[in-house]
C-alpha cells in the first residue's frame, strides 16, 4: 500500500472540451512522440508492422455514437488519459510505492526504478487510464508532461503538456484547479465542467467540457414562427423583383 | 511520504530546426529537435502562419515517416516481368544515363511520346518548368482527380476558391457553413478556425451525408443526398432573391449582374457579355442612364437596367438570374425530396444565412478606396462565410455545384468583405490574369508556354490542327473543355488506348496509379503490364519517383528514389501553391534537416541533372554545363519574370520583398527565419481586395500582378456560354456531334443543377458509396507509418442503421458490394450518424501484399479495401463505340462520388476481395519491435 498526500499545493490538470474535439488524435501522438522520447522508458510498438500493431500510448481518443431522443444520432470524440485523482486508487494499490501523487502539484507518476510491472495499478484504475510496456515491462502513464511544464531549456510558453501544446482546435487546456482564477477553474464553471463517472469516489482532477446542444436550429422554426419575416416574398416574378431592386438601390 | 527527486529540466535537444511538414498537403511549421543529429522529437512551429504552433497526428509522426522501412534505398532498374517486384539496384549514373537515352530521342522527335504527370507534387511550377522545357504538352500533376472542380469553378467566378485561394474571416464571422469536406484539407487552420468559432459561440452548419469530424462538433448537421449540394445550394438562392435577402449594393458595383447580355437571338454573339471597344464589359450608368465600361471613375451601375439598340433588347445579367432562380425549379418543396432535406429545414437554414448576413451585419472603422475612385468611410461586413472541397466537388454536376456555393456567396455581398470569406494573395486573381493551356509541340524544342491554364472559349481548345485532342489527357477537349488541372486519372487508360495517340514514356512522381489514385485499380494493372502482339509493352517504358515502396513502383522499370521531406529541398512558392494568409503573403522552404542514409536524392534535384543531360534550355548554361546544381540552387538562382523568382523573401540585399535581384544568401535567411517569410498586407488594403486601390497597388509591389487588375465577379461566367454558341453552330472551331447536346446542356453560364448519376439504375444501384480520408492518416502518400497505423490500421464499411437492419447485418458480417463496374467484399460496422442512404469507409488504407514494408498479414491487407474496384474510368458503353469518361463533362474532374451500388449479405471471408496477389518488395518488412529513443 502506499500513501497519497493528504492535501497538494496545487491541483494541476487538464480540462477537454467535448464540444470542440473533432477526434483527430494529434494529442495522441504529440504525446506519443514527447514521452517516447523523455520520460523513462521509451512507449515501444510490438508488431510494428504486422498483422497486430499494438503500442503503448499515454492518451487515446475513442468514439462513440449517442442517439438523443429526438434528432438525428450525434459523434461524441472523447480523448482519455489519467485524470491525476485527489483519491487515485492506483497509488494506494501499489505495493512498492513506484506509484505517486505528488504533494506539490498532485500529479500521479510511476517511479520506474521501483515498479515491478505487477499491473494491480492499471486494475484499480476505474478508467483504464495506465498501459504496461510490453517492452521494458513497466506501467506507463500520463506524466502531465511533468518534464516540459518545469522545464528551463524551454521557452515560457511551452512549458505546457505537449497534448496542450498541439491540440489543433483548442480542446485542451492545462491549468492549477486549485486557483478559483485560472483558465481551467473558469473554463470549468462557466461550461459546467464535469468529473468523468464521480460515482468511483476517486476525484479526478481533470474536467470534461460536455458538448453543447446540437441540432436546434430548425427546431427552432418548428415550434414558432417567429423567424418568418425573415423570407416573407418582396415579389413573385422576375418584373416584381427588378422593381423592388430599383427602388431599393435608389434609396442607397 | 519519500518522493523521487525529478530531473524537471531535461535537456530537450542539441538543436532545433525548423522547417515545413509534408505529412499531408497543410505545409505547417515544425520545429525538428535533434539529438546527435538524428530527429528527436518534432513539434509545430509557434511563429508559422499557417499552423501557428500546433501540429496534427500526422505532423507529430513525422519521426516515424523519416526512419520507415518502407523507404527505397537506392536507384532500381526492373529485371522481372512488370508488375513482379523484381528489381536490381543500380547507381544514379546508371540510371540517369538510362533516363536520358530514353528522352533524348523522344525530344528530337516527337516530345509529346512522354507523359510527364507529377502526382501529389508541391513544385508544379518547378516540374511544369522542366515539362516546359522537354517540350511535352502532357503535363499536369493531381488536381483532376482531386478538386479541380472548386478551384476551376472559384477562379471562374470570383477569382479563386477555398483552401490554397482564400479562407473563413475566422475572426469576424458569425455563421460558418461547410460542406463535403475532406478532413484534411487545410486540416490545421480548419480545426483552430472551429476554436475560434466555437469560443464565441458562432454557428457552424455542416453539410455533408457522414457527420464525422467537423460535422460531428457542427452545431446543425445537415445529411444531404451525395451529389443534390448544388440543388439545395440553388434553393438557398431561390430562398434569399425571393426575399431579397441579396446585397444589390455589393451586386451592382463589384460583380457581373449589372453587365449588359447581347439579347439578339439570330447574333452569333447571343448570350454573351457586350462590350466596349476596349473589350471592357459595359453597364449603365445610373446616373447617365448611358452605356459604358463597368470600371469607368464615378459609375455607379444599374442593376436592372435593359438597353435596346438595332431592335434588340439586351438586359443585364441580374434580369436573367431572377428569371432563373425566382422559378418554382428551386422552391424548398421542389427540392425536398431530392436532396432528402425537408423545406421546412431549408427555409430556416435560409432564414439563418440572411439573418446573420442582414441583421448582424459588421462595420470596421477603416477607410478604403475603391477602382472607380470613391472613398467609402467604413468596411461593411456580412459575417457568413462557408468552406468547401472535394466532397461537391468530385460528381458529374461539381463544377455546376461549386459555382453555385460562389454565386451564394456573392449574392450575399460576403465574399472579400470582413466575417465573410477573404483571398489569401496572390488570390484573388480572375481567369482572365492567369496563363492559357499550351500545347504547340516542336520537335527538340520547348512547349510554346504553360501547359495548364483557363480556356476562355473554343479558340484555347488544346486541339491539333486536324481538330483531334493535343494532349493524351484529353485536357482541354471538346469533352471537358475548362479541365484547368488536367486529367491525370485518363492518361494510362488513354496512353494503354492509344487513344488519342499512343505514347513512348511514362513519367511520374509520387502518384500511386496502380492502387489508390485509379479508378478501375485492376485494370489499371492490366494496362500497365498488357503487351501487344510482339511481345512488348502497350506502355513503353515508365519511370517512376517515389520515397516509399508503394504499390506502383513494381510498374515501373525504372525507379528514381525520393527523399524524405525532412532531407531536401522545397519551396512552398507565390508561383505555386502558397501558404499565404488573407492579411498576408507567405511562402516557405524545406531544407535537409538531416543527411539521407541512403542512396537517394531529391526528385527535383534530379530533374536538374536530366535536365542538363538532356540540354534542356531552361537547365543548361550558355556553354552547355549544368545550370543547376541541385534543386536548392534553382530555388535561389531561377528567375522567372525580372525580379521575380521561386520564393518572394528576402530578395536583393535581403530586405527586399517580391520583387529584387537573386541573393545568394536567400536560403540562410529562410532558415534564420523559421523557413519561411511573411509580408501583411497594409490595414485598409486587406478587404476589398479585387476592388481596392491600395491592394492592388501593394500587390504590383509585390509583383503578384504587373499592374492593378481590378474586376467584376463572374455571376454569369462567359466562357461557358462561347462554348454553347458553338454548340449551336456558330464559329469555325465546331465540337463533334455527338458532343453538342451535352455541352449545351451542362456549359450554362449560370449555375444549374442537373443529375450527376443518370446513367445508373436506380433500381439496381439505389445507394451511394464514398469514401473520406481520415484527419490521422493521409493515406499512401505516406509510410504506413507505425504509429499512424494504430489507430486506422483497417478500414470497414459504415452501413446506417436502416441497411444494417434491412440486410439483417452485424458489425463484423460481411457483404458484397456490386457497382455496374464490378464487385468487392468486405466487412461492415454500423454507423448512425449517417445518411441512410449512402455507406463510406475511409479510402485507401487498404494496401497490397508486398508494399509499404509491411507483413501480408497486416490487417491494411487482409481486411482493408479500396473502394477503387468499384469505379470505372469511363461510363458503361453505350452502345455508340465512344469512350465515355467517368468525369464532369466541364472539367474533366474525376467523378468518385458517384459511385452507386447494392449490398448483399455473404458469409465471412478471411480476407477482403478482390485479394491481389502480393509484390515481391524492394525493401523487405519492417521491424517487429520499436522502442525509440534517440538520447541515451
Amino acid at each position: 500500500m502506499t500513501q497519497l498526500p493528504q492535501t497538494t499545493t496545487k491541483k494541476l490538470g487538464l480540462v477537454i472540451d467535448l464540444d470542440t474535439c473533432v477526434g483527430c488524435h494529434a494529442c495522441v501522438i504529440s504525446c506519443k512522440g514527447w514521452n517516447t522520447e523523455n520520460y523513462g522508458a521509451p512507449l515501444s510498438d510490438t508488431d510494428a508492422y504486422g498483422s497486430d500493431p499494438s503500442g503503448t500510448f499515454l492518451n487515446r481518443v475513442h468514439s462513440y455514437e449517442v442517439q438523443p431522443d429526438q434528432g438525428p444520432a450525434q459523434l461524441i470524440h472523447f480523448p482519455k488519459s489519467c485524470l491525476h485523482c485527489e483519491d487515485a486508487p492506483c497509488v494506494t494499490v501499489c505495493p512498492t510505492g513506484a506509484s505517486y501523487k505528488r504533494s506539490e502539484d498532485g500529479i500521479v507518476l510511476v517511479n520506474e526504478n521501483d515498479c515491478i510491472g505487477c499491473g494491480l495499478c492499471a486494475w484499480a484504475c476505474p478508467y483504464g487510464a495506465r498501459e504496461m510496456d510490453a517492452v521494458e515491462k513497466v506501467m506507463k502513464k500520463c506524466t502531465l508532461c511533468v518534464d516540459r511544464i518545469y522545464n528551463e531549456n524551454l521557452p515560457e510558453e511551452d512549458r505546457e503538456p505537449a497534448c496542450v501544446r498541439t491540440c489543433p482546435s483548442n480542446a485542451r487546456h492545462f491549468g492549477d484547479f486549485s486557483d478559483p482564477e485560472s483558465n481551467v477553474s473558469r473554463l470549468t464553471a462557466e461550461r459546467g465542467g464535469m468529473d468523468l463517472m464521480p460515482e468511483q469516489n476517486t476525484k479526478p482532477v481533470n474536467k470534461y467540457l460536455p458538448p453543447r446542444p446540437k441540432d436546434t436550429l430548425s427546431k427552432t422554426s418548428d415550434d414558432i414562427d417567429v423567424l418568418a419575416p425573415y423570407l416573407e416574398p418582396i415579389a413573385q416574378e422576375t418584373s416584381g423583383f427588378l422593381g423592388w431592386i430599383d427602388r431599393t438601390l435608389e434609396k442607397i | 511520504m519519500n518522493q523521487p527527486k525529478l530531473d524537471l529540466s531535461p535537456k530537450v535537444s542539441d538543436e532545433v530546426r525548423k522547417t515545413t511538414c509534408y505529412m499531408c498537403a497543410c505545409r505547417c511549421g515544425i520545429n525538428v529537435h535533434l539529438k546527435d543529429g538524428k530527429v528527436a522529437y518534432i513539434e509545430g512551429n509557434k511563429d508559422h502562419p499557417v499552423n501557428k504552433g500546433v501540429l496534427c497526428a500526422k505532423g507529430s509522426a513525422g519521426i516515424m515517416q523519416v526512419n520507415a522501412p518502407s523507404r527505397l534505398r537506392a536507384p532500381l532498374k526492373r529485371i522481372g516481368p512488370r508488375g513482379s517486384g523484381k528489381f536490381q539496384e543500380i547507381s544514379w549514373e546508371e540510371a540517369l544515363n538510362l533516363a536520358a537515352q530514353r528522352l533524348e530521342p523522344i525530344r528530337k522527335n516527337d516530345p509529346s511520346k512522354l507523359a510527364f504527370f507529377t502526382g501529389r507534387d508541391q513544385s508544379q511550377s518547378f516540374t511544369s518548368f522542366w515539362a516546359q522545357n522537354f517540350g511535352t504538352p502532357n503535363y499536369a500533376a493531381h488536381g483532376g482527380f482531386c478538386s479541380v472542380n472548386m478551384a476551376a469553378a472559384g477562379i471562374y467566378t470570383m477569382g479563386g476558391a477555398f483552401w490554397e485561394f482564400g479562407q473563413p474571416d475566422w475572426d469576424h464571422t458569425k455563421l460558418f457553413m461547410l460542406f463535403g469536406v475532406a478532413e484534411d484539407h487545410d486540416s490545421n487552420p480548419i480545426k483552430m478556425g472551429i476554436s475560434k468559432l466555437k469560443a464565441r459561440g458562432a454557428r457552424i452548419i455542416g453539410v455533408n451525408p457522414i457527420r464525422t469530424g467537423y460535422n460531428a462538433v457542427a452545431d446543425d448537421w445537415v445529411g444531404i443526398t451525395p451529389g443534390t449540394d448544388g440543388l439545395f445550394i440553388l434553393s438557398l438562392i431561390h430562398c434569399l432573391m425571393k426575399a431579397g435577402k441579396i446585397d444589390i449594393n455589393y451586386l451592382a458595383r463589384y460583380t457581373n449582374a449589372s453587365c449588359l447580355v447581347n439579347g439578339d437571338e439570330k447574333s452569333s454573339e447571343f448570350g454573351l457579355l457586350l462590350r466596349d471597344i476596349n473589350g471592357k464589359e459595359l453597364v449603365i450608368d445610373r446616373a447617365s442612364g448611358k452605356p459604358v465600361p463597368f470600371d469607368k471613375k464615378g459609375v455607379k451601375p444599374d442593376l436592372t437596367a435593359t438597353h435596346r439598340a438595332a431592335g434588340v433588347t439586351n438586359r443585364t445579367v441580374m434580369h436573367y438570374m431572377a428569371d432563373r432562380y425566382l422559378s418554382d425549379t428551386y422552391a424548398p418543396e421542389a427540392v425536398e425530396k431530392r436532396t432528402g432535406i425537408s423545406a421546412k429545414r431549408i427555409r430556416s437554414i435560409a432564414t439563418e444565412i440572411a439573418r446573420v448576413a442582414f441583421d448582424e451585419a459588421i462595420e470596421i472603422d477603416v477607410e478604403w478606396t475603391d477602382f472607380r475612385g470613391e472613398t467609402h468611410q467604413k468596411m461593411q461586413g456580412r459575417p457568413v462565410s462557408f468552406h468547401s472541397m472535394r466532397g461537391i466537388s468530385a460528381h458529374a454536376n461539381g463544377f455546376q455545384t461549386c459555382r453555385a456555393l460562389h454565386v451564394l456567396q456573392i449574392i450575399l455581398g460576403t465574399v472579400e468583405v470582413p466575417g465573410g470569406f477573404r483571398f489569401k494573395p496572390p488570390y484573388p486573381k480572375p481567369a482572365t490574369a492567369h496563363p492559357k493551356p499550351h500545347c504547340k509541340v516542336t520537335p527538340g524544342a520547348p512547349l510554346d508556354g504553360p501547359h495548364l491554364g483557363f480556356v476562355h472559349g473554343p479558340d484555347d481548345l488544346a486541339l491539333r490542327d486536324d481538330g483531334t485532342p493535343a494532349r493524351i489527357d484529353k485536357a482541354f477537349t471538346w469533352e471537358n473543355p475548362m479541365s484547368s488541372h488536367g486529367l491525370m486519372h485518363m492518361v494510362i487508360s488513354n496512353a494503354h488506348a492509344g487513344d488519342p495517340y499512343k505514347i513512348d514514356t511514362l513519367f511520374m512522381y509520387m502518384a500511386n496509379m496502380s492502387w489508390n489514385s485509379s479508378m478501375n485499380t485492376r485494370g489499371v494493372m492490366d494496362m500497365l503490364t498488357d503487351k501487344d502482339e510482339n511481345g512488348n509493352y502497350v506502355i513503353p517504358y515508365i519511370i517512376y519517383s517515389d520515397a516509399y515502396s508503394s504499390e506502383m513502383v513494381a510498374y515501373a522499370d525504372l525507379i528514381l528514389p525520393d527523399t524524405t521531406y525532412l532531407e531536401r529541398h522545397d519551396c512552398i512558392s507565390l508561383l505555386d501553391r502558397p501558404i499565404s494568409e488573407a492579411d498576408a503573403a507567405a511562402d516557405a522552404i524545406r531544407w535537409p534537416v538531416i543527411e539521407p542514409d541512403r542512396d537517394v536524392r531529391g526528385f527535383q534535384s534530379v530533374l536538374c541533372e536530366l535536365g542538363a543531360k538532356l540540354n534542356l534550355p531552361g537547365f543548361v548554361n550558355g556553354d552547355g554545363s549544368q545550370k543547376y546544381a541541385d534543386y536548392g540552387d534553382y530555388i535561389v538562382n531561377h528567375i522567372r519574370k525580372p525580379g521575380i523568382g521561386p520564393l518572394a523573401g528576402f530578395r536583393g540585399d535581403g530586405t527586399q520583398s517580391g520583387r529584387g535581384d537573386v541573393n545568394p544568401n536567400q536560403l540562410d535567411k529562410y532558415i534564420e527565419n523559421g523557413g519561411f517569410f511573411v509580408e501583411h498586407i497594409p490595414v485598409g488594403a486587406n478587404y476589398f481586395k479585387p476592388w481596392n486601390i491600395d491592394y492592388q497597388n501593394w500587390a504590383v509591389s509585390m509583383g503578384l500582378y504587373d499592374s492593378p487588375q481590378p474586376y467584376l465577379f463572374s455571376l454569369y461566367v462567359e466562357p461557358m456560354r462561347k462554348f454553347q454558341l458553338a454548340a449551336e453552330g456558330h464559329g469555325n472551331r465546331q465540337p463533334p456531334d455527338h458532343l453538342r447536346e451535352r455541352i449545351k446542356a451542362t456549359l450554362d453560364p449560370l449555375p444549374i443543377w442537373y443529375d450527376p448519376t443518370p446513367k445508373n439504375n436506380a433500381d439496381d444501384f439505389p445507394i451511394t458509396a464514398l469514401t473520406q480520408r481520415p484527419m490521422a492518416m493521409y493515406h499512401s502518400w505516406g509510410s504506413q507509418n507505425a504509429w499512424l497505423r494504430q489507430i486506422h490500421g483497417f478500414n470497414p464499411l459504415y452501413l446506417p442503421t436502416k441497411l444494417m437492419n434491412h440486410n439483417k447485418l452485424t458489425d463484423g458480417d460481411w457483404v458484397k458490394v456490386t457497382s455496374p463496374h464490378g464487385e468487392i467484399t468486405v466487412p461492415v460496422m454500423e454507423m448512425s450518424a449517417l445518411n441512410e442512404n449512402t455507406i463510406w469507409t475511409w479510402n485507401a488504407i487498404g494496401k497490397r501484399k508486398g508494399a509499404w514494408a509491411l507483413e501480408d498479414n497486416a490487417p491494411e491487407s487482409t481486411k482493408g479495401f479500396l473502394l477503387n474496384h468499384l469505379i470505372h474510368e469511363l461510363l458503361p458503353p453505350k452502345g455508340d463505340g465512344l469512350r465515355w469518361a467517368n468525369s464532369d463533362p466541364i472539367t474533366g474532374q474525376a467523378a468518385w462520388f458517384d459511385l452507386k451500388v447494392r449490398l448483399e449479405k455473404v458469409h465471412t471471408l478471411d480476407e477482403s476481395q478482390p485479394a491481389m496477389p502480393a509484390i515481391r518488395s524492394p525493401v523487405g518488412v519492417g521491424p517487429k519491435t520499436l522502442s525509440w529513443k534517440i538520447g541515451k
